[in-house]
Formats: structure tokens, sequence, C-alpha cells
């Protein structure tokens, strides 16, 4: 009985969210037979279920609940927003006696009389002016109405009984295919590949140690298998966003009501998939915001029309995926942020000066409604401003890795964005030391890694990557800007390494909020998968630990959390310095400082690659390189990696091969694929402007730069990939192009985009990189001009063809010749293309023609100019 | 990995007026800890520090993938710090779902003690005992203090 009840309460509860959902749909479609009807079955279901359970009181409030949907369905009853709201409140009722089933195994004693008379009165019409359509043909009795249930049981029996049986009221062929799992079991599956993944490693690191095992074979496999289950497991995890939106349409339409607004709920990318667990944790802050958007977001209905607005208000939410993240908007059209009562606040609450909020742009005094009991509205409402409020909704955000941001336009609206990691079981994180212990600090928060030069008088003229002190506060200048500094030893009031100087120290650049922060370290290890452990609840004060993690080599570490730690140092508060980082669009511009790494093969002189190109740096024993069709390969993260020798011919007699690994993923063409190229030794990395001085026609090489005072060869990487598959690419030579012209590259492969920049810089191009369309276009809108885009076509949210009509629509770019990059070259595609604007169509991976064909739009546009 | 699996006496044997413990020591004084709350002995393990933690909290260890924090008990009662370099032992046991080990010098063995030898704590008994203690069992020829795991471990959260 007690699985039975439990199997009970599971589907009960899906089919009443469902419900709400049809409901309401319901109310703004009257028409839709279909949704009628789902919604009828739904209730008959769970009627039909508590009377074979023996659930007195569900079934007679279900009963009633069907009654009036029976008369609905047959047209005897008008859909009308108070049948609805009858309606709801029956289902709210055996919400509420479900939930007591749920947690006491019993139905919780109660009174319905009430609630069922007026359901019942619903259904006979009374009480409102129903407009009884037709006669009630299928009908055969209208019981009189007395509360008891028993009579009117045979009004609603026109269904037949084979339903009953039927439990799951959804479309077979997905029943079909699909099991129910308890979330339990999924959760321990998840811990225990957890462990299978550190114990991996573990083996991993021992099997390192020793050349030449016989475990090293079937340990590889071993390994694979557990890189694959930790991926399925990870999928059974993943839940598409949309049911953490199942409640919203029904309280947007309480809301509504409550609040006297017409409001009209638009969901986006519903379909969006991640972590149930992150799923979890989002919904409440969510939840708040569409709450928060309603009701000091959205005008009334009067203020609305004076305004000369439509009277619905629009909140709509949007998700989609970015770069390894889910952003959620959460946009309404209503005033937008009233600056001046948050001026007012602002000055009452001291949290800034007259001077200082004068300096302040609207941007900056809009973050302020995250601070703590910050709600500028006038009224406490039953919905909001009490106070809590939009801080608790950014720090539980920050809580599990993410940012909120948000944007504001005096009478048009207001839109947080939200972004979040997709999971949080599983991360990468960099292994830092400080004063003798190690910490993780996850990938995600880190941006670049600097490394602090030697003491004062020696080297310091050679670089500017030196800590400097403001009354004993380090700072350190990074292109042309101050990043404060925190020093980690002394943060956690760890003691010192005797002998450690600042000399060698490394600074690890995080994201935090909208700001950055370095954070000082004695040294930088590897970047390590890791699995993340909540930390003791004795231990949940120390804000600086978002966790903890067991490493390969079984010891164990805390996971700092740079929001935690910025938090700590008083940085959250200062607004006035992040906010224009935040305002800015990430652009990569090929004048901006660029890591290189620099490397040796073949020959003594310094050769480079930019290190945004280089995936992974392996270290492979010379044993693991197999030969496969002529190509020497490799065994790596479950595929074969071909390996090219930069020198021409690998090393037969090292015992382990220095590696530079590519990885290009193309989250739109789903490509996902790597090679190796083998160097003699990694010298290091060093920041520079990558400024290619020559184009050289060597083979192999984009030309020299001058990296750190010397010259150093920059090799190309699109030959080499070539080299490596020779469908990669289409090995280019060079041809001239015309020079010192703007471009603007659009690609969301962060790996192309890494890849163009620079070799349209060797070509002496001023070039400008967005990662997608919106980008691009925000950059319009900013006023920023070039005199060639080149695009992508198959890029998520916006495509190319979309991007370019848009671009043709109108604005300062509408005449500026565009070059499409596609994979495809299909005549029918092409001809697309050129019909949705594009100027010139080029293969993805043919440099040359795509230099050629640049170098042909800007002659022509410098002609027609 | 130095794991000691512990042979619980069988149910029957202890009989209805006999309480089984884990003995062990710390600063020479006899503690006991109910044997149905320990779930693991370990010998001298690799504990992580926590900075910023309580002076209590010795650190984290790695207990077959679970990651344990670890309390030093001569901190917890008060007790000098132990000679650098001593080895020392942890019994494992369980609160609210977590794990957390008592860091001890050394555990001993399992006893089935009756009933009648158990005392409340004599009211002279330093404070950060009696906190911390649930009685005392009079043995032939020592006394052995029965710890309070739940208030062993409920540390404050404070910084």
């Amino acid at each position: 009985m007690d699985d039975l009840l439990a199997d009970f309460l599971t589907e009960t509860n899906e089919s009443l969210a469902d419900l709400d959902l049809a409901l309401v749909r319901l109310e703004r479609t009257p028409d839709d037979a279909q949704t009628l009807s789902l919604i009828f079955r739904l209730v008959h279901t769970i009627k039909g279920t508590c009377g074979f359970l023996g659930l007195p009181r569900l079934e007679h409030v279900a009963h009633a609940a069907e009654n009036v949907l029976v008369r609905v369905r047959d047209g005897v009853l008008a859909v009308t927003p108070d049948t609805i709201s009858t309606a709801l409140s029956g289902i709210d009722r055996i919400k509420e006696i479900v939930a007591g089933l749920a947690t006491g195994g019993n139905e919780p004693a109660g009174d319905d009389t009430e609630l069922v008379a007026a359901l019942n009165a619903v259904a006979e019409g009374r009480g409102e002016a129903a407009a009884p359509i037709a006669p009630p043909p299928p009908v055969r009795e209208t019981a009189p109405a007395p509360v008891a249930a028993a009579p009117v049981a045979v009004a609603a029996a026109p269904e037949p009984a084979p339903e009953p049986t039927d439990a799951t009221p959804a479309e077979p062929s997905v029943a079909g295919q699909t099991i129910r799992v308890g979330v339990d079991v999924l959760e321990d599956l998840m811990t225990l590949v957890s462990e299978l993944v550190l114990t991996r490693n573990q083996l991993l690191q021992l099997a390192r140690s020793q050349e030449d095992s016989a475990f090293s074979v079937p340990l590889q496999r071993l390994s694979h298998i557990t890189s694959d289950l930790q991926e399925g497991v990870m999928k059974t995890r993943m839940q598409p966003i949309g049911n953490a939106w199942n409640k919203l349409p029904r309280l947007v339409r309480d809301l509504a009501h409550e609040l006297d607004k017409r409001i009209e709920l638009v969901l986006h990318g519903a379909e969006t998939e991640l972590d149930r667990q992150v799923l979890e944790l989002i919904k409440d802050p969510l939840t708040h915001m569409v709450r928060n958007s309603a009701d000091h977001g959205l005008e009334t209905s009067a203020e609305r029309r004076a305004l000369g607005k439509p009277e619905a208000g629009r909140i709509a939410l949007n998700a989609f995926h970015e770069g390894g993240h889910i952003i959620i908007e959460v946009a309404d059209d209503g005033r937008g942020l009233p600056v001046d009562r948050i001026r007012a606040k602002i000055l009452s609450r001291s949290l800034a000066t007259e001077a200082e909020l004068a300096a302040m742009t609207d941007e900056q005094i809009h973050r302020f409604i995250f601070r703590a009991g910050f709600s500028t509205a006038a009224v406490v409402t039953a919905v909001s401003g009490r106070g809590v409020g939009l801080d608790v909704v950014k720090t539980n955000i920050e809580r599990i890795g993410g940012t909120i941001d948000l944007k504001s336009i005096a009478g048009q609206g207001t839109t947080f964005v939200v972004k979040i990691p997709l999971t949080l079981a599983i991360v990468s994180a960099l292994i830092v030391q400080a004063g003798r212990e190690r910490f993780a600090i996850p990938q995600i928060c880190v941006v670049e890694l600097v490394r602090a030069a030697g003491g004062e008088g020696t080297a310091a003229d050679r670089t500017e990557s030196r800590i400097e002190r403001i009354h004993g506060t380090p700072v350190l200048r990074l292109r042309d800007r101050l990043l404060p500094l925190v020093s980690l030893a002394g943060l956690l009031r760890l003691e010192q390494d005797a002998g450690a100087g600042e000399a060698g120290q490394c600074i690890v650049v995080t994201q935090v909020g909208a700001g950055t922060l370095g954070i000082i370290v004695d040294r930088v290890f590897d970047t390590e998968e890791i699995v993340v452990k909540p930390v003791a609840p004795i231990l949940r004060h120390i804000t600086m630990f978002s966790g903890n993690t067991i490493l390969g080599d079984g010891s164990v570490i805390m996971i700092l959390d740079p929001n935690g730690i910025a938090r700590a140092n008083g940085i959250a508060g200062t607004e006035s310095h992040l906010a224009e980082t935040a305002t800015r669009v990430a652009v990569a511009q090929s004048e901006q400082r660029t890591a290189m790494l620099l490397f040796r093969a073949g020959g003594t002189a310094p050769k480079a690659v930019p290190l945004s190109l280089v995936a992974r740096l392996e270290d492979i024993e010379r044993d693991r390189i197999e030969v496969s069709a002529g190509q020497p390969v490799v065994q790596y993260r479950g595929r074969l990696m071909p390996l090219v020798a930069l020198s021409g011919t690998l090393d037969t007699d090292k015992p382990r091969q220095a590696v530079l690994v590519f990885n290009d993923i193309d989250r739109a063409l789903g490509r996902d694929r790597c090679m190796g190229l083998v160097v003699d030794e990694i010298l290091d990395v060093i920041e520079d402007r990558l400024k290619v001085e020559l184009s050289g026609d060597r083979p192999g090489l984009l030309g020299t730069a001058v990296v750190a005072g010397r010259a150093t060869d920059v090799i190309d990487t699109a030959y080499w990939l070539t080299q490596a598959a020779h469908d990669w690419f289409r090995a280019g030579q060079k041809s001239g192009g015309s020079r010192l012209a703007r471009v603007l590259v659009v690609e969301d492969s962060d790996f192309f985009r890494n890849l163009l920049v620079p070799a349209l810089a060797a070509e002496g191009y001023e070039v400008t990189a967005c990662e997608t369309a919106i980008h691009a276009l925000r950059l319009r809108e900013a006023g920023a001009m070039f005199d060639a885009v080149v695009s992508d076509i198959e890029m998520p949210e916006m495509d190319g063809l979309a991007f370019v009509r848009k671009l043709r629509e109108g604005g300062a770019w509408a005449e500026l010749p565009v070059v499409a990059l596609s994979a495809r070259m299909h005549d029918g595609e092409m001809a697309a293309g050129r019909d949705a604007g594009f100027t010139d169509y080029v293969g993805k991976f043919d440099r040359a023609a795509l230099l050629a064909s640049l170098g042909q739009c800007l002659g022509e546009n410098v002609h027609a100019a | 990995m130095g794991t000691t699996v512990l042979e619980r006496p069988a149910e029957s044997a202890a009989g209805e007026d006999e309480r089984v413990f884990v003995t062990l020591t710390v600063a020479d004084q006899l503690c006991g800890v109910p044997v149905q709350a320990v779930r693991d002995v370990l010998g001298e393990q690799a504990i992580t520090r926590i900075p910023l933690a309580p002076a209590e909290i010795a650190g984290s260890l790695n207990l077959r993938g679970r990651i344990v924090t670890t309390i030093d008990l001569r901190r917890r009662l008060g007790l000098p710090d132990a000679a650098a370099g001593t080895p020392r032992m942890s019994v494992v046991a369980e609160q609210g779902s977590e794990l957390y080990a008592l860091l001890v010098d050394q555990v001993s063995e399992v006893l089935s003690l009756p009933a009648n030898t158990f005392e409340h704590n004599p009211p002279t008994l330093p404070p950060e005992w009696a906190a911390h203690s649930l009685g005392i069992h009079r043995l032939a020829d020592r006394l052995m203090v029965v710890l309070d795991v739940a208030r062993v471990l409920a540390l404050a959260p404070e910084g």
C-alpha cells in the first residue's frame, strides 16, 4: 500500500503542475477543446485513483472540481475568470491534501464543505451569470445541490470505465521509452561516479610513476569508461529549465489579479537544459525576480494606457546556453528603475555621499538595488517590498557560482541577466599554493594568470607585471589599469614560506561580480577536474570557501570562492570601480596584450603561439604514442589524437614528449576534435602585444614577433592543424590584403575566433572579435565602426543569416561588406546567404579565400566611398 | 590507511544492563564513546588544515572518498597540544549525515560495562570536561569519562 501511495503522490504532483498550466491556458483560449479535455482527464485520473486508494476527502474535492469541468467541457458553462478561479481553488485544496498525505501518510483533517458548495454552485451556474449555451445533452440528471458527494457522482460519469487503469495521460509513445527513477537513486549514482572519478585519478597518478606497468593498458581503458560513465550520469541529471518555470504562469496570473494589472508572460528557451541541482537552486531567485518585475516593474493598466503603451504589461523570460553557462534573462517592459528614488534611498541610508552619487552613471546607481534591505517600493504590498529583496537573489545566485546584472531604460523596462554554470557537481579548477597549503580556484572565475616580476632594480623595467604598493596595499598595473590584489596567504592567515619573496609569485586574476580581483599565490600547479563537495556545517560560516574536494593524490583541499574573498575585502561594495568594466562589451582586440606560450622546437630560437589557442599542455610518454595510417597518434581522453612534430620528425629517443593540445569545439556544428603539436620543450608563458612584424613566407610560421624583447617565430596554427587532418583546413598561401582596415569577426567557436584574430592581424587588419551576433549588434548600438564584417553562419541564438538581415535593415552598418564563413558550401546555402545580404561567401577553413575576399570587398568599398 | 574494523559484540551478549564503549585516551585520561556512535577507527592520517576555522578543528581528512572534518579532542577539552610528531588516532562518528573524526592520542579496546558502574558527573569536574561528558564509569583500576559525542561535535559556528 505504501508503494501504491508513493506512486500516486508522484503522479498526482505532476498532474497538478500540468493542471495549473492548463487552466491558465484555458482562461486565455476558452475554446481550446484539447486543453479542456486534458484538464478533464487529469482531474478524472486523480479522482479515480484516490477513490481506489480510499482517500475520501480528496475524492470529494476532486469530484466537485470535476463536476465543474464536465460542464465546461460539455459547453454548459462558459469559461470565465470566476469559473477558472473556483476551479483553481479546488486544485489548490487538492494540493494541500496531497502535501499532507506526503508528510503524514494520511489525509489531513479539514472541512471542505464550503469549497465543495462553491464548486457545486458554479457547476450549476449559480453565483454568476453563466450562459447555458445549449441544453445539456449527455448529462443524465442534474443532481440537487446537497453537499453529499455520492449523488452527484452520477452526473459525472459519462466517461466509461477504461481510463482509470491508464494512469499516465501523457503521450504513449514517450511513455514507452522512459522510466521513472527516484532522484535519490540518481544522486547516489552521481556520488558513486564522483568517487570513481577520484579513484581513477589516484590510480592514474600511481601508474604515472611506474614506467612500464602491466596495468597501464587496462587502466587507460578503465579511465575512458569512467569518463563516459561520468558523462552519462551527468546527462541523467539534466532537466529543461521549463521545469523551474512551471509555476510561473499561475503565479503571474494570480499576481495580475492581486495587483489589478494585465500581465502577459512570455517564456523562451524552456527546453534549455541544466543540472537538476542548479535548477532547484535557481527556482526561488527566478520566482522572486518575476514577482519583482510584476510588482515594481510594470505599471498599472491605467498608467500604461496613459503612456500609450499596450495595456497588458509583458514579462519575458529567456534562457540559452553560452560558453558553458546558462544565461537567463528576465525582462519587463515597465517603467524602468526609478533612479531618483534610488538616489534618495542611497542618501537616506548613507551608502554614498552626494558627491560620489554625482559622479556615478545611472547604471552604477541601478546596481544599488542589489544591496541588502534596498526596496524602493513606496508601499509594502503583499507581493514584494518587504525588504528581503534582490540582495537575497544576488547572494543565492552567487552561491552557485553565478552572476547577476541588470539593464534598465526609463519608461522602457528593466532586464535582469543571470549567468549560472551548467552543473555544480564537477568543475574544472586551478590548483594553487599559498603558505605551504594547496587550494583550488574554480576555472570559471579565473580570467588569466600573471606572473609577478622579480625585485625592484633588476628586470623591473622589462615588464609592467610588478606588484606595487599603496600604503602597504598591493596593486598591479595590468593593461593600463590598476588591478586590486589580495594575498591569499595573508587573507587566510597562513604562515608564509620563509624566503618566498614576491619574485616568482603568481597572480590569479579572477572575475568577481562585474569586476576583477587579483589573488596573489606562491605557485600555480595545474588544472584538475574536481568533484565539489560541500564543507561541513560547522565550517559554512567561512565564506572564503565554496566547498572542498579530494585531489587525484588523495589529499583533501579547500575550494576558494573568489566572490567570498571579494566580499571579505569589501570589494563587492565598490561598484564605481567595477561598473565600467561591466558595461564594456567583451571584445578581444588585436592591439591588446596577448598571453603567449613560448616553446622550443627544432632550433634554439624560441617559438610562440597565442596561449588562448592551446587547450592543454601535456607530457606524453613515448610508449603511449602509436602509429595509425602512417601518422603518430595517442589515446587521449577517450579518443585518438593525431600528433604532429613541429620539428618535422618525432625524437624517438626521448622518454617523454611535450605536447601542445589544440581543441576545436564548435557547438553549433556539434564538433569536438583535437590534435597535438609535439615540441622539444615548453619554456614560459609571457604576456605581450602580439604584433607580427613580418609576414614570413616559411610554411608553418605566421611571422616573427618581438616577444619579451626577443625575436620569436609565431607559428601558424592553421598550417599545423592541416598537417594533422587534411580536412581541417585547406592549406592556404598568403595573399596581400588591403592594410589598416578594421574588421569585425563574429564567430561563436572560441577556437576559430582565436585563430582568425591573429591570422587577420598578421595581414595588417585591426581586428575586433565577438562571440555572438547579439554582441556584435551591441557594438553597433555603442557606435563602433568597421570596414568589413566576417561572420559565421551557424551560431546559437542568432545565426549569421538573421544577423546580416538585421544589419541590412538599416543603421550605421547597413552598407558594410559582410563575408560569410561557412563549413558547408552548398549552392543552395550560398544563394540563401547572398539573398540575406552577405557580400561574399567563403569556406570556413579557407583562409586564403577569406583574405582574398576581404581584400576585394574592401577594395570595392574604397571605390564606392 | 590504518583502518581497524571493529567487531561489534552481539546485542545478546551485551545484555540489558550492559553498555558497550570504544575506549580512548586523551592526555592520559581514559574516555569512552558508545560503540553505536562509532563508524570507524583510523590510525595516523594526512590531515589538511582549514584556514580561518576554529582552533578545535584540526582539518579535513579523506576517508575512502568522503571528506571528514577532524576535531582535535585535546583542544576541545582545553588540554595542551600533543608533542609534535606524536602519531595520533581518530574515531569517526556521524552526526546529521556528516562524518566527523575525533583526533585522540590512542584508541584502545572495546569494553562492555554494566550500567551499575555509571555515575553522573561529579559537580567539581572542570567546565570543559563537564560540558562534554555524560558521566563517569567506575572501572576496576581507573575511571572512564563517557563522552557526549553530540556536544563534542556541536561547535558553534563563529569566526
